[in-house]
């Protein structure tokens, strides 16, 4: 138990007075700290004081005291803001100026695309491509080297500038497959016999009794013009290679049958409309390098 | 133990230091501190202007921390940011060492190599120089303010600064090739945090080796707190033979006590161990904290009793169980070669040799793999599965090297790398600049006709194509 005592005492050993505290029979010894200890402490509270007047310190109701020298946080952000953006024009002028391929072979303009591109993906296209450009059903995987509109930098650019089924822009990227059996041209058989042929030219195993004669009649007839002979697609028009191991939205048979019945119409924004040109180029690098770049 | 009463108005939380007049001394353990002294202080200030040459694209100095281009440099080995564990090594060596001497001999860190003790020596020479010593320093200051006195303090605070100004001077030589900043220091042209380090460490030698002094080793140093813990019996202290020298008696009065064959020590009271005490105590009072261990108080009383004609050595390093045994009336002994120093010394060889080790088998070329996340895998139009990973290869060696990629580890495995050129043999060769590194974005193929588990492991191989270095590193294989 802590004792208090008023009295003090020497303790003859040391020579040193307690302090008068004592706890379980242990005395404290009065060993004071220098006086220029104190001193500093002084000296920071003087400090304290003259910090509340040049910095904002004291809390009001709707804020807190300027400070007389007028630091405020926001305004060191808005500074460093304005030196990015200085930084980055210098930087994008590089951009600007180049062509893709003068960006590709210089690789410090590269490093430069491909942080901008994978910011401006991350942003603009990972919504529907994936973070990694790895798409899903009915949105393109980047990553591979299948590609419905030409997989080349000029290619690329073409597509991201002008979008894909952009109203009333005369450029954008426009496949129409009819809808076959919506608009009644073939009848759900039809479709069925199509849909089996569909999966005969991409070397998967067909339905039992389907009828491939008719099914390969019907392609010829409906799809070839598009689509090719043998399904190899063509680019010029959009239309998906049907014989190769990718597909955008399935080659199950019920994809199949919905994609012959209704058609399909994926639309892309033409971000040459939203994102200013450098950025574009950043894209196109990017996407490019992705690893289904031509 | 007797307690006497006294009032409670006396006794104050602040007190004014106690200035201390350390007195010149001579013996063996001076000359011992003069020397380290020198040498610490001439390496430290030296240090900067030694060269060694490493090739044309490096700096030539023996002994660089080059901030700016992250690297650093001491003599044959050069250490990249994400080879700071070295300094980690360096530490735990340093802390064990620390401790190692601790048990062999006390503090004999802080009487001899502590910076704060080297430049206090330093500084208080200079004091002895122009203020003359103890005595005539205390007089000086109790003394009127006249011209000599104030041409003495003056040059003083002046030589103080110097050296001070020096010692900053000679840090920031560190971290920039020493004669070129040198001579941008003496035009002004070097940088604004040159200046503000040789201003920070100026004052702070001014006023830690001038001014405070004994007070960092009381105040402010943590050391003698953990050296208290680490101590233990059997460990060397600068220690009062009190079995010798009590009672204390004046040198007529012993020869005449011992006459009548009563007892009578061999301490005279001369206070001369306290006289020369840097830090201001009276080493009779036994083991303390504010204690350095320099042993000063040693050549004091040496010379004392070589001047009464009684043996050496009533202040001695000593052990507290050689104190006991000299009670006990057995003949003391000391052993080094103890458990506790066997493990410290057996500590320190692990450290150092894991450190050896490490650095005989550094690579200059290495190589790091992440495997993309998203996604995880593509599959090709042919039906090949295919891996995307980004690879960073480390180029230390001071000139620029072609280093080819290869894969092992699935039948027809292939690899490319996005933007790179790949030789005959269908080698990704990846040319990376000096000293530098270099990001890639690399694809790993597997033919359609090869079904592999979900995951496999893979080898990544990097090969120096001039100086045929290999390294090689693992990830995984992904599949549907």
């Amino acid at each position: 138990m802590a004792q208090h005592q008023d009295h003090h005492e020497v303790d003859a050993h040391t020579g040193v007075s307690t302090t008068g505290h004592e706890w379980d029979g242990i005395r404290e010894l009065n060993t004071p700290l220098p006086r220029w200890w104190l001193g500093i402490f002084y000296a920071t509270i003087v400090w304290s004081v003259g910090y509340w007047v040049v910095y904002p310190a004291w809390p009001l109701i709707t804020g807190a005291t300027k400070g007389v020298i007028g630091y405020a946080s926001r305004i060191e952000i808005a500074k460093d803001l304005a030196l990015l953006q200085q930084h980055r024009a210098t930087q994008s002028s590089g951009l600007a100026e180049a062509s893709l391929e003068q960006i590709k072979a210089d690789p410090s303009l590269f490093r430069i695309a491909m942080a901008q591109g994978k910011a401006a993906f991350g942003d603009n296209c990972a919504a529907c491509h994936g973070v990694g450009g790895g798409g899903s059903k009915g949105y393109p995987n980047l990553n591979d080297d299948d590609w419905l509109w030409g997989g080349t930098l000029a290619e690329i650019h073409q597509t991201l500038q002008n979008g894909v089924r952009v109203a009333g822009n005369a450029d954008s990227r426009i496949s129409q497959m009819p809808a076959f059996g919506k608009d009644g041209v073939l009848k759900p058989a039809e479709i069925r016999a199509v849909a089996n042929h569909v999966r005969e030219l991409a070397g998967l195993p067909t339905e039992q009794g389907a009828d491939l004669v008719k099914g390969r009649e019907l392609f010829a007839t409906n799809c070839a013009a598009c689509h090719g002979d043998a399904g190899k697609g063509n680019k010029e028009l959009g239309a998906p290679n049907l014989s190769d191991a990718i597909s955008l939205y399935g080659m199950d048979m019920a994809s199949l049958t919905e994609t012959i019945t209704n058609s399909r119409a994926g639309v892309m924004p033409a971000w040459g409309q939203r994102l200013d040109p450098t950025t574009v180029k950043a894209l196109t690098i990017y996407v490019h390098s992705l690893g289904g770049g031509q | 133990m007797a307690l006497q009463e006294t009032d409670l108005g006396d006794l104050p939380l602040f007190a004014p230091t106690k200035k201390v007049y350390p007195q010149s001394v001579s013996g063996p353990y001076r000359r011992a501190k003069w020397l380290i002294l020198g040498l610490c202080l001439g390496v430290y200030y030296l240090l900067p202007f030694l060269r060694w040459e490493r090739g044309p694209n490096l700096p030539n100095q023996a002994v660089l921390a080059d901030l700016a281009n992250a690297r650093f440099y001491f003599f044959f080995i050069e250490i990249w940011p994400q080879e700071v564990y070295y300094f980690t090594g360096l530490l735990i060596m340093a802390a064990f060492v620390l401790f190692l001497m601790n048990a062999v001999a006390g503090r004999v860190w802080c009487g001899y190599l502590c910076p704060q003790t080297v430049w206090t020596d330093l500084f208080l020479a200079v004091e002895r120089f122009f203020e003359g010593d103890r005595r005539e320093r205390i007089k000086l200051d109790e003394g009127p303010w006249t011209v000599s006195k104030a041409w003495r303090k003056s040059a003083k605070h002046f030589v103080w600064l110097m050296i001070a100004w020096w010692t900053g001077g000679a840090w920031v030589l560190y971290f920039a090739d020493a004669p070129t900043l040198v001579r941008d220091l003496a035009t002004f042209q070097a940088s604004t945090t040159a200046y503000a380090f040789i201003a920070i460490l100026t004052f702070t030698t001014y006023a830690l080796a001038g001014i405070m002094r004994e007070q960092v080793c009381n105040y402010m140093c943590p050391w003698p707190r953990i050296q208290a813990a680490l101590t233990d019996d059997e460990a060397l202290n600068v220690t009062y033979r009190y079995d010798r020298g009590d009672p204390r008696v004046s040198v007529k009065q012993a020869e005449r006590l011992r006459k009548e064959g009563q007892p009578a020590g061999d301490c005279v009271d001369c206070r001369q161990c306290v006289a020369v005490c840097p830090t201001g105590i009276d080493i009779r009072d036994g083991a303390q904290l504010d204690c350095i261990q320099c042993g000063l108080c040693i050549d004091a009383c040496d010379n004392v009793m070589e001047k009464i004609s009684r043996p050496k050595g009533l202040i001695g390093y000593d052990t507290d169980d050689n104190v006991k045994r000299r009670i006990a009336g057995e003949t003391p002994v000391y052993n080094p070669l103890r458990l506790r120093t066997m493990i410290y010394a057996a500590l320190i060889l692990v450290v150092g040799g894991a450190m050896v080790w490490q650095l005989a088998t550094r690579r200059t070329v290495e190589l790091s793999v992440l495997h993309d996340r998203s996604p995880l895998f593509v599959r090709l139009s042919d039906g090949s599965i295919r891996n995307a990973y980004t690879i960073r290869i480390l180029n230390k060696r001071p000139d620029e090297r072609p280093v080819a990629l290869t894969v092992h580890g699935l039948p027809g495995i292939r690899i490319e790398a996005v933007g790179v050129a790949a030789t005959a043999d269908l080698r990704p060769v990846v040319s990376v600049a000096p000293d530098s590194s270099r990001e890639v974005r690399v694809l790993v193929t597997l033919p359609p006709d090869v079904h592999p588990d979900k995951t496999q492991t893979i080898t990544f191989t990097a090969a120096d194509l001039f100086a045929g270095e290999m390294v090689t590193a693992t990830d995984h294989f992904i599949a549907p």
